[in-house]
């Protein structure tokens, strides 16, 4: 809005009311958002960082995690981005059902990554390596919860936008409600490929 | 109320018996008054049947002004509670010598010393500069309102909530006696096994989401939302600095949250990242809460900084000097202000060539803020001062925050550093640029933009005794702390051996009373107004000759803020209109589109508080309630999607036309 029209310098008012598109502010505002969220992030991987060595005479990464089981995990996740990819080209098109085909996909591999990931916590507490056994334990629960958690909220959002799209259609507020998840999604993404290398990965090799 | 063996959790109530409430009679007397006061209120708003108008105007009201007042009325309360938190301390701190033990315990001192430093910054300073940046930051970039007006309701309710926990730990359980920080192992469940530690943490995370929401709604409205013809470089310096205190917030908060979070998990859960033992590093705590907490040391005076700039250009009735410098400087504190956070922990073990490094740092930091002290002066310099009450508060600034600064630089020393950390003389630096920069900003602030809130001007006499009996009360006060600092005596002590360090705590307390006269004549000066507001009405809406946007609309302003949206061509844009004549428009007024009231934000802060106070007393099922709620709640909220509502075009008229009467005096 700070553009400066065609007005002359002695013009000091807007003859007309300026209407800045709704929601103007949103896309900025929620992107403003995600780096606080990003920062919370930040905090927990640095504190992985000081941590994550931290064994306590208890198990070590390379004792507790399975590989093969992360990588069905991370493929979940990845390929859901993707499919979120589907769907917002698909609300482009105005194409109502395949967008809510494609979230309902998207939704399903959220869903799939959340099952595995609670497996395995449940797996890591009933072996004796919940988050009280070490600080290094308690710092990854930390890290890779509070990304589930997120991957938990964004399934629930992504649940109420289906209805939301379903009784109202692709109206201007629901498109930059699927922008705002959209955004939030591939940000879990991108998080997730940070655990992914830094905590399964390098955990492995140590 | 000493806890050794764990409480017993019931199903129903967790671990709240009726043993939670204090018995203490300065707590019960306290209670006593807190509750006639509430009923008092209750009776007023009653009795002239103010319900509906508080719940219609004021609770569920998304207007940026009306939301700023609110954080400032929280604000004011809250410094009445924190300074009384103050006075018990120098009551008690001057009474316990000779083998004497003062009339606090260590339980009830502990607490008190810890909730002033929480409520002073949480509850008190944060409300009051958020609450200045709502109000001021809209009308001076010259918007309707924020960029996210719901969210702005909520972010306000929450802090609100916050308090309200706070406020409930004095009359249910306890405080935290851990220090306004709460360090672990001190913090941790072994230490504080009962609720103190509790209440701290659900108070600082139900603000703290207030304050990071508020945060990101200030930078989108300054980013976005400008007057055509605002460049940035053309923004007032209170928006420059209200928008690098944002950013700051944005920046910095999450981290408060994330630690908190940790804190937490160790208290609820046995997690280790903070203990002693199991791999768990308390070191690692004080790092991360100090780089929230050095940023947010920031927070609080850079808006000032922008007060004291609009006020210093007003009252000398020149453009500011060296605005480009200005903004530089403010820049360039906002990022020097994410690498000092060390030098609160000098004395930690971090080694020399990191002690060092923070230490250049933070001598550095003091340049940019020497340049805005120049700035000023130059401002000055040949300007024709009129001394008002804000202008007088901006100069006690001056003159208290540069030895503050000072102390400050002499602090970053790490070797002076070992000698006085932790010590009384640190306790006087801080209260120098805290009081000597945000406090004596906000009443420069208060005095200079009441009148644009209320439509009348604030009494001089009251204000002036207010003024005297708060600086000199400030310097009677902390000076003695310094040297009683020097002489090597540590914080938070609550009974001394010593006596010849007493008369110190003597004049301490006598300066704490000015201070307390100095409150009290500000309410007076509050009340006095009020009552005169006739006589000190301001028709014309721009009682100082000011020089930015927010002087060119009615005080009052009306709930749109501009019966056009003006368009801005130089740095002082009310300055520049007014030197080339500019005419209000009186006809052609269009309606005008704005954000409807919601009852969301005072209901989700509700609910969060209840969810707060189930956690601190471990009643599990209504935790889980309240957690269910607030999500349903949200979504339910969600599928409202009517927000807005228009003015018409008839209404801005009659509005307009009120003000075109009033400015030619027919009224």
């Amino acid at each position: 809005m700070s553009a400066m029209p065609d007005i002359p310098r002695t013009s000091f008012h807007l003859e007309e009311e300026p209407h800045p598109p709704e929601g103007g502010s949103t896309m900025l505002g929620f992107w403003v958002y995600l780096m606080s969220d990003c920062l919370i992030f930040a905090i927990l991987f640095a504190t992985y960082g000081v941590l994550g060595g931290n064994y306590a005479a208890g198990p070590a990464p390379s004792d507790l995690f399975e590989l093969e089981l992360v990588a069905i995990n991370t493929t979940f996740l990845l390929v859901s981005s993707i499919t979120f990819g589907f769907a917002m080209l698909s609300m482009m098109q105005d194409r109502l059902r395949s967008t809510l085909i494609w979230l309902a996909v998207t939704g399903a591999f959220g869903i799939g990554f959340l099952g595995i990931e609670l497996y395995e916590f449940l797996h890591l507490i009933h072996i004796g390596a919940g988050p009280q056994r070490s600080g290094f334990l308690s710092a990854f629960f930390l890290l890779v919860g509070t990304h589930g958690l997120h991957v938990f909220f964004g399934v629930i959002w992504l649940v109420t936008l289906m209805v939301q799209v379903t009784q109202r259609g692709l109206i201007g507020a629901n498109r930059r409600r699927l922008m705002c998840l959209s955004m939030f999604w591939h940000f879990l993404d991108v998080i997730w490929i940070g655990v992914f290398t830094f905590v399964y990965l390098l955990g492995m090799l140590q | 109320m000493e806890q050794t063996a764990p409480l017993p959790v019931s199903p129903i109530f967790g671990r709240l018996t009726l043993d939670a409430i204090p018995y203490d009679p300065i707590v019960q007397a306290t209670f006593g008054v807190v509750v006639l006061g509430a009923l008092a209120v209750v009776y007023l708003i009653q009795r002239y049947r103010l319900w509906g108008y508080l719940w219609n105007e004021w609770i569920t009201t998304v207007d940026h002004k009306k939301i700023g007042i609110m954080y400032m009325i929280l604000g004011f309360v809250m410094l009445l509670r924190g300074f009384s938190d103050a006075i018990m301390m120098r009551l008690q701190q001057v009474m316990a010598f000779g083998g004497s033990d003062g009339y606090l315990n260590a339980h009830h001192y502990d607490q008190v010393f810890t909730a002033h430093g929480v409520i002073m910054i949480f509850f008190v300073a944060m409300p009051i500069i958020t609450g200045l940046m709502n109000y001021v930051v809209p009308l001076q970039i010259g918007t309707r309102d924020v960029a996210f007006p719901f969210l702005n309701n909520f972010s306000f309710w929450m802090t609100a909530g916050g308090a309200v926990i706070v406020m409930a730990s004095l009359f249910l359980g306890e405080f935290a006696q851990t220090g306004w920080l709460a360090f672990p192992p001190l913090s941790g469940i072994d230490s504080a096994p009962y609720v103190g530690v509790d209440y701290y943490i659900w108070a600082l995370q139900v603000a703290g989401v207030g304050t990071t929401l508020s945060g990101i709604n200030l930078v989108c409205t300054i980013l976005k939302m400008r007057a055509p013809g605002m460049n940035m470089m053309k923004m007032p310096i209170f928006s420059w600095t209200s928008l690098c205190t944002n950013i700051l917030i944005v920046a910095s908060f999450p981290v408060l949250t994330a630690v908190l979070v940790m804190l937490s998990l160790d208290r609820y859960v046995g997690t280790n990242f903070f203990t002693t033992d199991m791999g768990g590093n308390a070191m690692m705590y004080v790092n991360l809460i100090w780089i929230w907490g050095h940023p947010e040391v920031y927070i609080l005076i850079l808006p000032l900084f922008g007060v004291f700039s609009e006020v210093t250009s007003t009252f000398s009735g020149k453009r500011l000097f060296g605005y480009t410098s200005m903004v530089y400087a403010t820049v360039v504190i906002t990022v020097l202000a994410y690498v000092v956070w060390l030098h609160h922990f000098f004395t930690m073990g971090n080694g020399a060539s990191v002690n060092a490094f923070f230490g250049i740092t933070t001598m550095i930091i003091s340049i940019p803020t020497g340049a805005k002290i120049f700035n000023w002066l130059f401002t000055m310099y040949r300007g024709r001062i009129r001394f008002e009450l804000p202008m007088m508060w901006t100069i006690a600034f001056m003159l208290t925050f540069t030895v503050g600064g000072m102390t400050g630089v002499l602090l970053a020393v790490p070797p002076a550093d070992f000698l006085l950390h932790n010590s009384l003389f640190l306790v006087a630096h801080f209260h120098n640029v805290i009081i000597g920069g945000v406090l004596f900003g906000t009443f420069a602030a208060v005095n200079y933009w009441w009148p644009k809130a209320f439509g009348f001007t604030l009494d001089r006499f009251w204000g002036k005794v207010s003024f005297w009996f708060w600086v000199v009360g400030f310097w009677t006060a902390f000076m003695p702390l310094y040297i009683l600092g020097l002489m090597g005596v540590t914080r938070r002590m609550r009974v001394f051996d010593d006596p010849s360090l007493q008369i110190w705590f003597g004049i301490a307390g006598i300066g704490a009373l000015l201070i307390a006269l100095g409150i009290a004549a500000m309410l007076v000066q509050f009340a006095v107004s009020i009552w005169r507001r006739k006589a000190l009405s301001d028709e014309t809406g721009d009682p100082w000759d000011g020089r930015t946007l927010e002087w060119a609309t009615s005080s009052p302003p009306p709930e749109y803020n501009f019966a056009f949206t003006p368009v801005v061509h130089a740095t002082d844009a009310w300055a520049d209109m007014k030197a080339r004549n500019y005419a209000r428009p009186t006809e052609g007024f269009k309606p005008i589109h704005m954000p409807a009231n919601t009852s969301a934000g005072v209901i989700l802060s509700g609910i969060s508080v209840v969810l707060a106070m189930a956690l601190i007393w471990y009643v599990w099922w209504l935790a889980i309630l309240a957690f269910l709620a607030i999500i349903g709640y949200a979504i339910y909220h969600t599928f409202d999607y009517d927000r807005d509502c228009n003015i018409p075009a008839e209404e801005v008229a009659q509005v307009e036309q009120s003000r075109t009467e009033r400015l030619s005096g027919a009224v």
